[in-house]
């Protein structure tokens, strides 16, 4: 186990592209943190700068507090997950899991293990240890008996596991996943992100662990990093980010459906403010304050709710029914708001007929410029 | 296009194999005659048979016993010559070729567009303008009547080859050489280790083609190695023409062409299937 702490980190590659730019980030012992964003956003060049597989162009990266912007991969006690997992496909699974061991022993020669006999028992030993070590990770993924197979003769999800169990057997300070439930099915996917949780608790590893699928980072997260256009731009719990999202962006990528946006001009009421839109005005709460002329609310979606009488008056245009709850897409005043709302409530909806909905819940304020007001 | 009908497919193979494989059984046919038959059918004077009327199988005995001066001799000495350099030549261009088209297709360097570019162009110089300067420089380094001059080029590299393998090493996914990078190698252990381990299909190709060509190669013997205990098994095949450079015992000739050729037809066989899916994939496609 160990920290790792970002600073100022950057990459820019060369022709001048900024990938990333200014990361602070501290990982602490034990955490399991999730890097997420958009296609581009610069997390999976920041984790891979992390493990080295990118050079770092500006400011530091520790792990264990030791700086290891100049240090190999291999010598910077991680262990990585690749996306396509990264199997030696002319290895078997017990081969795979214990290559980066083996690696490490083969500081000796054939010809001194002849010479020597005590050499050669010391050999041994360490690969008895090697075996034990990839056993033990086996049992602890169920790979037991996939140890002898090929990777071609796996399945995607047995496939995960192994390159779950190379990553254990090597014992790392810190564990990187780049993506690596993103080319299972849906139903694995879900399975997997349980039991890579359940593997954290376990183990008691610093994980960092980079999706771009949001509800997976909030699954698995103990806090997350939101990123866009190479910058940083919100860390906290997943409640955190949900019930205070720093900005627009933090507020629409984060939670599903996405959050709906009325956009208005910002005028005075009273002591207060409100906001206009074409379709109506509501006061925002006393203590607000904008100081640009225009400004946006954020509504979850399971925040608005059928009422005799609200903000919004509009027409039903669709009804998703999901289980106990449906998504009702509401057009009101050219705006399209996205409801969900208890299966009950859904089906006494029609599509076409008029609703009028209501906020009860939270509501989130952003200034002109989509930071957010308090 | 409509596809051919099976049976006409079938049809149009077997002619095409009947065309490919006809100097071969001429070969088999005319090693089991007896001299003077064919002689004859060397010289046109009499039709080619389809079957020999009385096989001679021992010619082939006689053949081998008569290369070179000595009996025996000099057929084992070329074969032990041929052994060892074609040997030398398939493991060098192997691991050169591998080891440079690696660096082609994962290292970054400068300068490695344009020296891919050059290494390319050196495709399209044939052997014989190279000829001389190289035998110069062999001389200059005191090589000539050794086997250096053939074995040594080898280990620098072939220009097809270097291609071959590099267009196949780009299709192999970037992470896996990442997560060698983790596991601690550096890239000789990446490429030993996990490079050429999935370069089987090019390597299959390279290693026959390059044992085809260096066991039947006549030039390069002929050019750097003068004693006759020196001599290949291509060049020893020379020993049967007379002094005027005619052919006195045909039959003989091709029943040691024919021994001499077994290794490259029983190679063929044996990594044939490495080799036809090597070539399907075209060595460009992972």
């Amino acid at each position: 186990m160990a920290e790792v702490i970002l600073k100022s980190v950057g990459k820019v590659y060369p022709g001048g592209v900024r990938a990333v730019q200014g990361v602070d980030l501290h990982v602490r012992h034990g955490e399991f943190i999730v890097l997420v964003g958009p296609s581009g956003c610069g997390k999976s060049t920041t984790l891979r700068m992390v493990a080295g597989l990118e050079e770092i162009s500006e400011g530091t990266i520790s792990i264990g507090g030791r700086v290891v912007n100049d240090i190999a991969p291999s010598d910077r006690d991680i262990a990585m997950v690749f996306q396509n997992y990264a199997l030696y496909p002319h290895m078997t699974v017990g081969r795979n899991m214990a290559f980066g061991l083996e690696r490490r022993r083969r500081h000796g020669s054939l010809l001194r293990s002849l010479l020597s006999p005590a050499y050669a028992a010391e050999r041994r030993a360490e690969s008895a240890r090697i075996q034990a070590r990839v056993d033990e990770a086996a049992s602890l993924l169920g790979l037991r008996p996939l140890l002898q197979r090929m990777p071609r003769e796996l399945s995607g999800g047995q496939r995960q596991r192994v390159a779950v169990g190379r990553a254990i057997v090597r014992d790392p300070a810190v564990f990187l996943f780049d993506e690596p439930l993103s080319n299972l099915d849906a139903k694995l996917r879900g399975e997997m992100r349980t039991e890579l949780r359940i593997l954290h608790r376990r183990l008691g590893a610093t994980m960092m662990y980079v999706t771009h699928d949001q509800e997976e980072a909030m699954g698995l997260a103990d806090r997350i990093v939101v990123m866009k256009d190479g910058l940083v731009q919100q860390i906290g719990s997943p409640s955190e980010l949900y019930d205070r999202p720093v900005n627009r962006f933090v507020a629409s990528f984060i939670g599903t459906p996405t959050m709906n946006f009325i956009e208005g001009d910002v005028e005075r009421d009273g002591n207060g403010l409100a906001l206009r839109w074409p379709g109506g005005r509501i006061t925002l709460p006393v203590g607000i304050t904008l100081a640009t002329a225009r400004a946006a609310i954020g509504i979850r979606p399971d925040t608005l709710v059928p009422v005799a009488d609200g903000p919004f008056r509009g027409t039903v245009q669709s009804i998703e029914f999901l289980g106990d709850r449906a998504d009702v897409l509401v057009e009101s005043s050219g705006a399209r708001l996205n409801a969900r709302v208890p299966t009950d409530s859904a089906r006494a909806m029609r599509e076409g007929e008029s609703i009028t909905l209501g906020m009860p819940g939270l509501v989130h304020i952003f200034d002109g410029e989509g930071q957010r007001a308090e | 296009m409509k596809s051919l009908r099976p049976w006409f497919q079938s049809a149009l193979l077997a002619a095409g194999s009947v065309v490919f494989l006809f100097p071969l059984w001429w070969m088999v046919v005319v090693s089991l005659e007896t001299p003077k038959r064919a002689g004859a059918a060397m010289t046109g004077q009499d039709g080619v048979a389809l079957w020999p009327a009385d096989p001679q199988w021992g010619n082939y005995a006689e053949a081998l016993a008569e290369m070179g001066s000595e009996p025996w001799v000099g057929f084992v000495n070329a074969l032990a010559n041929s052994i060892v350099v074609t040997t030398l030549v398939v493991i060098g261009t192997v691991l050169s070729s591998s080891l440079v088209g690696f660096a082609f297709a994962r290292l970054r360097w400068r300068g490695r567009g344009a020296l891919f570019t050059l290494m390319l162009a050196t495709m399209m110089l044939p052997g014989q303008v190279t000829l001389i300067p190289l035998f110069l420089l062999f001389r200059g380094l005191g090589w000539i009547d050794t086997i250096l001059p053939l074995a040594v080029p080898a280990f620098f590299g072939n220009a097809f080859f270097i291609f071959m393998y590099r267009q196949f090493i780009l299709q192999v996914p970037e992470s896996l050489v990442e997560a060698a990078k983790v596991d601690g190698h550096g890239w000789l252990g990446i490429w030993w280790t996990v490079i050429l381990p999935l370069c089987r299909p090019v390597t299959a190709i390279c290693a026959v083609f390059t044992f085809i060509g260096t066991w039947n190669d006549f030039m390069g013997p002929l050019v750097y190695l003068h004693a006759e205990e020196q001599s290949t098994l291509a060049v020893a095949l020379n020993s049967f023409r007379n002094q005027y450079g005619g052919l006195d015992d045909v039959h003989l000739l091709m029943a040691a062409s024919l021994v001499t050729m077994l290794p490259c037809i029983l190679l063929f066989i044996a990594a044939q299937r490495q080799f036809v899916e090597g070539l399907a994939r075209g060595a460009v496609k992972g």
